[in-house]
C-alpha cells in the first residue's frame, strides 16, 4: 500500500512527539487503544484556564504510520483552540487531511477518541462535567 | 555503494536465478509444444524438457521422476495431497492429524475437509514452534489416513522433527504428508531417509518461476495414491489433468539442479549473514528472537521489537523489504496466528518482522539492514508511549486497555 505524501510528512518529521506533565491541574491526558490491537495513542494538552484555551500539545504513539500520523496532525489542530473548539475536531478531517486509504480510518478514529479522552481529562480535574461519547466513535 | 531497496522478503518469493530464465526462454518461442502431443516432434521436444525437469526435480529429493506430480504451485499441491488422500483412502478412515502453525493452504483446506464431515486434529507447538510427538502419538487412531505437518515453517523458519513424525505416522498406519515449501532448495531434503510419502514444494521458494510447483507422491513402500481434484486429460497419472506449463517446469527443474549443486555453499553463506543480522540486531534492548534458535532453517530470522509496532518500523525502514507479523500487512485484522501459537502475546507479535535472506543477498545489505532496523527501532521508541512506560517502570499488563 503506498503512503500518501502528508503521511510519509508527519510520520518522518511527526509534530510534538513528547510528554506533559500529567500531574499538572491544567494538563489533560488521552491515553486510547490497546497494545494487543497494534496501536496506542496518548495525546495530551495544556489549557490556559483563564481562556480555556489549548496551549500546548504532545503525543506518543505505539502504531502503523497512519495513527502516527493522525496523532501528529492531531496535535497541531488542537494548539490555539478552546477546548470547546477541539471537541469537534472529528474523525473524517483527520481522514481528508491525510488522504487515508479505509483501512486506515481507525486511525483517525483512534486520534479523534484521544482527543476527546484528553479534553474529558481536563475537564474533570477542573470540575467541568465530562461531555459523553458520541456512539459513532464506537464503530471499530 | 549498496542498490537499493533491498529485499530480505525471500520466504514470501526469491528472485529468479538468470540462469533459470536462460534455460526456460526457448520453451515459449521455438519449443513451444504440448508435451501431451505425441505426434509430432514439437511434442516430443516438450515432452523431453518435462522428462529431464522431471529428474532434476527427482534427484533434488532423492525420488524417482515417476514420483513427481506438476501443479500450479504449493497451494494446489496442498489441496491435493489433503484431499486426494482424503478421497482416496475413505474406507481406511476419516481423521487427519495437522498442525496449528501450518500454512494456510494446508489449514484452510482441512478446514474444508472438516465441513464435508472428516475429524481433523490440529495439533498445538510449543514455544519454540516445535510439535509434542507424544501428543502426535497420541491423538492418531486406526481412522487416522494422514498426518500433514510442514517440513518448515515459513515465518519463522522452525524446522520440524519430520522423521520421527514420519515413524510415528507409519507405526500407526497413516500416511506422512509434509509441506516442504520453505525448505526444499535451503536444505537437503530426502523423501527416502526421511520416510516421506507426499510432499508439496513450490519453484518460486528456490529461485525458480512461479506458477509451478509439485507433488512428491511415493510409488512404493508403501504405493501411495491421490484421487485427482480436476477433472480432465489424465495428464500426471491421472492426478493431476490439465496441459503441462513447459517452460515454467524446465525453470522448475534448472532451479533444483542449482539447488542440488549449490545448495550447501549457499546454506553455509547465508546462515553467517543470518547470524550476524540476528547477532547485531538482539543487541537492541527488548528485542527477542522467535521460535527454536537451533531447529530452524538457515537464511531466516523472525525478530520481536518490543513496543514498537510492525507496520509503523517497516515504514521506517523502507529501503528494506521485510513482512511483520503485525494485523496491517496482512488481508486479516489478526496478527500472525503463528506468532501467538508460539503463547505470544498479541502485543509481541505486532512487533515482530521477518527476515529472510537468499543466495543473492550480500554482507553490505545486512549492514545496511542492521543500521537502519537499529536507527529506526530507537526512533519509534522515542515516540512510543509503551516505551516510556516500560522505561518508567509500568507494568503494561496492569493497565485497563480500551480494547476496540
Amino acid at each position: 500500500m503506498a503512503y500518501s505524501e502528508k503521511i510519509i510528512d508527519h510520520y518522518s518529521n511527526p509534530r510534538n512527539v513528547g510528554t506533559l506533565d500529567k500531574s499538572k491541574e491544567n494538563v489533560g491526558t488521552g491515553l486510547v487503544g490497546a497494545p494487543e490491537c497494534g496501536d496506542v495513542m496518548r495525546l495530551q494538552i495544556e489549557v490556559d484556564p483563564e481562556t480555556q484555551k489549548i496551549t500546548d500539545a504532545k503525543f506518543k504513539t505505539f502504531g502503523c504510520g497512519s495513527a502516527i500520523a493522525s496523532s501528529s496532525v492531531a496535535t497541531e489542530w488542537l494548539k490555539g483552540k478552546s477546548i470547546d473548539e477541539a471537541m469537534t475536531i472529528s474523525n473524517m478531517d483527520i481522514v481528508e487531511e491525510l488522504s487515508l486509504p479505509p483501512v486506515k480510518i481507525h486511525c483517525s478514529v483512534l486520534a479523534e477518541d484521544a482527543i476527546r479522552a484528553a479534553i474529558n481529562d481536563y475537564r474533570v480535574k477542573n470540575g467541568l462535567e465530562a461531555i459523553p461519547e458520541p456512539e459513532l466513535s464506537k464503530v471499530h | 555503494m549498496v542498490r537499493l531497496p533491498i529485499y530480505l522478503d525471500n520466504n514470501a518469493t526469491t528472485r529468479m536465478d538468470p540462469r533459470v530464465l536462460d534455460t526456460m526462454l526457448p520453451y515459449f518461442t521455438e519449443n513451444f509444444g504440448n508435451a501431451a502431443s505425441r505426434s509430432h516432434p514439437f511434442g516430443w521436444k516438450a515432452e523431453e524438457a518435462v522428462d529431464y525437469a522431471r529428474e532434476q526435480i527427482a534427484k533434488l529429493i532423492n525420488a524417482d521422476e515417476r514420483e513427481i506430480i506438476f501443479t500450479s504451485g504449493a497451494t494446489e499441491s496442498d489441496n491435493l495431497a489433503l484431499k486426494g488422500v482424503a478421497d482416496m483412502y475413505v474406507r481406511k478412515g476419516d481423521h487427519i492429524v495437522t498442525v496449528v502453525t501450518e500454512h494456510k493452504a494446508v489449514l484452510d483446506t482441512a478446514r474444508q475437509l472438516e465441513k464435508l464431515g472428516k475429524k481433523v486434529t490440529f495439533l498445538s507447538v510449543g514455544v519454540d514452534g516445535l510439535i509434542d510427538l507424544n501428543e502426535l502419538e497420541n491423538v492418531i487412531t486406526d481412522k487416522t489416513v494422514l498426518v500433514s505437518v510442514m517440513f518448515a515453517n515459513n515465518e519463522i523458519g522452525v524446522i520440524q522433527p519430520i522423521k520421527e513424525i514420519a515413524k510415528i505416522a507409519h507405526a500407526k498406519g497413516a500416511l506422512f504428508f509434509t509441506d516442504a515449501t520453505q525448505a526444499v532448495g535451503k536444505i537437503p531434503v530426502d523423501v527416502e531417509d526421511y520416510g516421506i510419502d507426499l510432499m508439496a514444494f513450490s519453484a518460486h521458494k528456490m529461485y525458480g518461476p512461479k506458477g509451478v510447483g509439485a507433488l512428491y507422491v511415493r510409488r512404493k513402500n508403501p504405493r501411495v495414491k491421490v484421487t485427482a481434484q480436476m477433472d480432465g486429460g489424465g495428464h500426471e497419472r491421472g492426478m493431476r489433468s490439465g496441459t503441462l506449463n513447459v517452460p515454467s517446469i524446465v525453470g522448475f527443474g534448472k532451479a533444483c539442479e542449482l539447488c542440488s549443486n549449490e545448495l550447501l555453499d549457499d546454506a553455509v553463506r547465508t546462515s553467517r549473514l543470518r547470524d550476524k543480522l540476528e547477532t547485531e540486531l538482539t543487541k537492541i534492548e527488548e528485542s527477542y528472537v522467535n521460535g527454536h534458535k537451533q531447529h530452524r532453517l538457515p537464511h531466516v530470522s523472525n525478530i520481536s521489537f518490543k513496543y514498537v509496532e510492525g507496520e509503523g518500523l517497516m515504514m521506517g525502514i523502507k529501503d528494506i523489504a521485510v513482512s511483520s507479523g503485525s494485523a496491517c500487512t496482512s488481508a486479516s485484522l489478526e496478527p500472525s496466528y503463528v506468532l501467538k501459537a508460539l503463547g505470544l502475546d498479541d502485543e509481541l507479535a505486532h512487533s515482530s518482522l521477518r527476515f529472510g535472506l537468499s543466495r543473492f543477498t550480500t554482507e553490505e545489505e545486512i549492514d545496511f539492514a542492521v543500521e537502519s532496523v537499529t536507527r529506526a527501532v530507537n526512533q519509534l521508541r522515542d515516540m512510543s508511549p509503551l516505551w516510556e512506560m516500560f522505561k518508567e517502570g509500568v507494568d503494561l499488563s496492569k493497565i485497563e486497555w480500551a480494547h476496540h
